[in-house]
């Protein structure tokens, strides 16, 4: 069918697949090496979902606690994601982190100050110190118009508004990807000796989500069907505040810088109730009175940290909760107020969006009364298994970074370590793809492939009746939100499964009408396939892991299993091309981290522990 | 519930034509729930960008009811009652339906030189007190929802693409021009290359900027300032020079 020369086609040494913090900061590493770099944006460049985040970019820089440094960032990155993590990233990741931090100030980055004018740092959840440089709550948009108006200038091929297909092989190695415009919904191929790809999660999949239509889980599913491993995909964070009313916006984002500032979270009878939900691991580190709280707010160095600042999953699980016991807010959350905990024009100045965010879509006065908050799926802690170093996946070639890929937040990410993983694990990923592809033969493009791909898509549009495809990504997300929950049990998971099956029958029979030029119809159609992928994936692995770690609770495996944190669930497409789920165990951490980890605050501060590792 | 009839053009570059389509309205609703509902319900194909809809990454520009305005941030219970229109932006050329050619913007990006930073500290900081970037950083919330670019009538009525660069980096240069780490001198180019001269002060973009950004009296405003005063005042200019102040 296909004449390869009648397709256009585009060369480029490495090929960058995503356009957030983690493709962005790829793609410069790449042209800061002077090799030649193509980077795909599926929106217009610096729309990516990175401009949603908030709260900031957690560094151990050590600007507002001199006591702050890499070994305790690295440990409550380790504690927060339950030991599951790559034990070699999350250390790579608190010791880089500063570096990327200050190097973003030098391309133009504008931090809030301290008063010595420095860069300032906030609290943030399981953060010990405060430790997230921060722009007001709008930290993802300074991030993502730095690494814009600084790449723009490097010589980066920047494709907008193209969407990739399918990734392509030349043997075992990836070769490139086929993708199209969508101004005019034709296709073309990428030639590249090396792919990164960059394209976050699949919260898409979900139907209260903070995440936009971009997220579905495009690169897992290449990834997965190019033969990559998947890793920890049972790991989904809810983040604990999203809207919850009006029900337009129910899943829309309230950063936890509205906790880190001072909010404190309230049921409807108006008790403050986290300090009914600590847990007994963070019992030492957590203020178990009112007054113990609110002095370390004042900055009270002997006073511990309040409770709504615990993890993600602990304090989501305590909202669903209360709600369940029949303790929530009007419309089914809980109560968020920083209207009494600080005068209106503070609240004003360090959360102006959320300020303005209530105001227009949901006619509430954050300074005047609280929000309704309630969870909301917001990051894939799992994703595509990299090397600790390079960043490359099991594909020769292939390299992924930031939410896409699996490792660092092992079962639940702390708040402020996505933007510096993006940075971070980003320049790493361009610098291993470029060293790839220094020694890399010249790819050649299969005709057979490329065809396949097309054929798929095209018949979408050619079939004659069919699906709706935005009523089958309806019932996913009403299915995933049912089934694949905060809390999760065996029933409901195989439930899932089943539904799944049904769903991808019909969504293989989806019907687009009209032409492919920059079609709504057609490209959500297309994005089903991954979105289903991803669903599976994330059902089977949650299915797999029998206990309650993180951000993965199974209401019929209470607690965390000892024997469990041996493990990593990890999917991979089997030779008969069903998907294959394997429970792997996992390497030994070295002896000095297993100890940072592990030790007690004071030990590792008085130098008992670990002091001589650096 | 209640049906509403939003007046939707539909076309391409060759032309188009506004259709109506009705659909059941609900509390809280803004104009892209709207718009995605006739995806969803009538016209599959119909284009339209979007992503953050809580008016964070600028990408649903349109005119709502004559106006530039953010679809994902504009209420339905804002509007007057009755049947709402949807149109693309109109400098921009259109694409399809909603969808409008914003790569204009991005070239004009291109054009303007990245920050040059003085060295840091010896201690390895660079010192910036907090109030002397609360300026640089009013600009720096920009979404690049081009709103501001679509209502100048320098772009949209007098078609001066090649001679000025809009508002949205008019204050993109000011905030280069006042950061306290930039070594550039860019007052040169803010009046010839850029176009600073066509601006008449009609302060459209400010009305409509969703960031409530002060584009023309803490950007534009004292940009000409600084260009009079370097121009037209050089004496003043270089005293200020002398005296270290940027
Ligand atoms: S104030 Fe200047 S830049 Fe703004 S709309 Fe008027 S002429 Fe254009
Ligand atoms: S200055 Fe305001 S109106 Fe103009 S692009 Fe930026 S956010 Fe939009
Ligand atoms: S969708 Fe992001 S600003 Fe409207």
């Amino acid at each position: 069918m296909a004449d390869l020369n009648e397709i256009q086609t585009l060369e480029h040494d490495v090929l960058v697949i995503g356009a957030g913090g983690a493709g962005l900061r790829a793609a410069i590493e790449c042209a800061a090496r002077g090799v030649n770099t193509g980077l795909v944006c599926k929106s217009l460049l610096g729309k990516a979902h990175t401009v949603m985040a908030e709260g900031g970019m957690a560094a151990a820089m050590g600007n507002v606690d001199a006591r702050d440094n890499w070994k305790v960032h690295f440990r409550d990155t380790m504690r927060g994601g339950k030991f599951l993590n790559n034990w070699r990233m999350a250390e790579l990741h608190a010791k880089e982190a500063p570096d990327r931090v200050r190097e973003l100030e030098e391309w133009g980055a504008v931090f809030d100050r301290t008063r010595q004018g420095l860069i300032s740092q906030r609290n943030f959840g399981g953060h010990r110190y405060p430790r997230l440089a921060h722009v007001g709550d709008r930290t993802g948009l300074e991030l993502i118009r730095t690494l814009q108006d600084h790449g723009v200038h490097q010589g980066i091929h920047v494709h907008m508004e193209c969407t990739v297909l399918d990734l392509l092989k030349d043997g075992d190695r990836v070769c490139g990807a086929l993708a199209y415009w969508r101004d005019t919904g034709r296709f073309v191929i990428f030639k590249a000796k090396a792919v990164v790809l960059a394209t976050g999660g699949a919260g898409k999949a979900w139907r209260i989500t903070s995440n936009s239509w971009e997220y579905s889980g495009d690169g897992l599913a290449m990834a997965y069907l190019a033969g990559a491993e998947l890793m920890d995909l049972e790991f989904t964070q809810f983040h604990p505040t999203g809207m919850v009313w009006p029900p337009s916006v129910r899943g829309t984002l309230v950063t936890e810088g509205v906790r880190g500032d001072g909010g404190i979270l309230k049921n409807k009878e108006g008790k403050r109730f986290m300090f009914g939900y600590i847990p007994a691991k963070f019992a030492a580190e957590t203020a178990d009175t009112e007054d113990e709280a609110n002095r370390w707010l004042k900055g009270d160095k002997s006073a511990r940290r309040p409770p709504e600042l615990l993890t993600r999953d602990e304090v989501a699980r305590a909202i669903n909760a209360e709600v369940k016991a029949g303790r929530g807010s009007e419309h089914g959350g809980v109560y968020l107020d920083i209207a009494s905990r600080l005068p209106a024009e503070q609240i004003k100045r360090r959360l102006p969006g959320m300020y303005h965010q209530f105001k227009e879509l949901a006619e509430v006065d954050i300074t005047k009364d609280p929000m309704e908050v309630g969870p909301t799926l917001h990051y894939f802690m799992g994703g595509i298994r990299v090397d600790a170093e390079s960043q490359m996946t099991t594909v020769p070639g292939l390299f992924a970074a930031g939410e896409c890929a699996a490792g660092l937040h092992g079962a639940n990410r702390l708040g402020g370590n996505s933007l510096s993983d993006l940075i971070v694990f980003g320049k790493r990923a361009g610098a291993g793809a470029c060293d790839f592809a220094a020694s890399a033969q010249a790819p050649v493009i299969d005709k057979d492939q490329v065809e396949a791909s097309m054929r798929r898509a095209t018949d979408i549009l050619n079939r004659e009746s069919g699906s709706n495809p935005f009523v089958v990504q309806d019932k996913l997300q009403d299915m995933m939100s049912h089934n694949v929950g905060i809390i999760r049990t065996k029933s409901e998971l195989e439930t899932a499964v089943e539904k799944l099956k049904e769903l991808s029958a019909e969504a293989a029979t989806a019907k687009a009408h009209a032409t492919s030029q920059y079609n709504a119809g057609w490209h959500t159609a297309l994005d089903l396939r991954n979105l289903l992928l991803c669903s599976e994936a994330v059902t089977k692995a949650a299915l797999t892991r029998e206990e309650s770690r993180g951000a993965h609770t199974r209401e019929d495996f209470p607690g965390e299993r000892e024997e469990w944190v041996k493990y990593n669930v990890i999917i991979k497409r089997g030779n008969d091309g069903d998907m294959v789920v394997e429970k792997r165990q996992r390497p030994a951490g070295p002896q000095p981290l297993v100890e940072i980890a592990n030790s007690k605050i004071e030990d590792l501060e008085a130098g008992k522990v670990g002091a001589d590792y650096q | 519930m209640a049906q509403r009839t939003f007046k939707i053009w539909r076309g391409n570059k060759d032309g188009g034509e506004f259709k109506d389509y009705s659909v059941e309205v609900g509390p809280g609703m803004v104009v892209l729930d709207a718009v995605h509902r006739v995806q969803a319900e009538h016209a599959g194909d119909l284009a339209c960008r979007w992503n953050c809809k809580a008016g964070k990454c600028g990408s649903c520009s349109m005119e709502i009811n004559g106006k530039p305005r953010l679809s994902c941030m504009t209420r339905l219970n804002s509007l007057p009652e009755g049947t709402v229109t949807v149109q693309p932006l109109k400098t921009f050329p259109v694409i399809k339906d909603l969808v409008t050619d914003v790569k204009w913007n991005y070239e004009q990006n291109k054009r303007i030189a990245p920050l040059k930073p003085k060295p840091r500290d010896a201690d390895g900081h660079h010192r910036m007190m907090q109030e002397d970037v609360d300026r640089v950083q009013e600009f720096r919330k920009c979404i690049e929802c081009f709103l501001c670019q679509d209502v100048c009538h320098v772009l949209r009525d007098h078609h001066k693409h090649d001679q000025f660069v809009g508002p949205r980096f008019m204050i993109r240069l000011a905030q280069l021009e006042m950061h306290p780490l930039d070594t550039a001198d860019r007052i040169p180019a803010i009046r010839k290359e850029y176009g600073s001269g066509w601006c008449n002060i009609t302060r459209c973009c400010t009305e409509v900027c969703p960031e409530h950004i002060g584009i023309t009296d803490n950007g534009i405003i004292p940009l000409k300032e600084r260009v009079v005063d370097r121009y037209f005042d050089p004496i003043a200019w270089l005293l200020n020079k002398i005296r270290g102040k940027k």
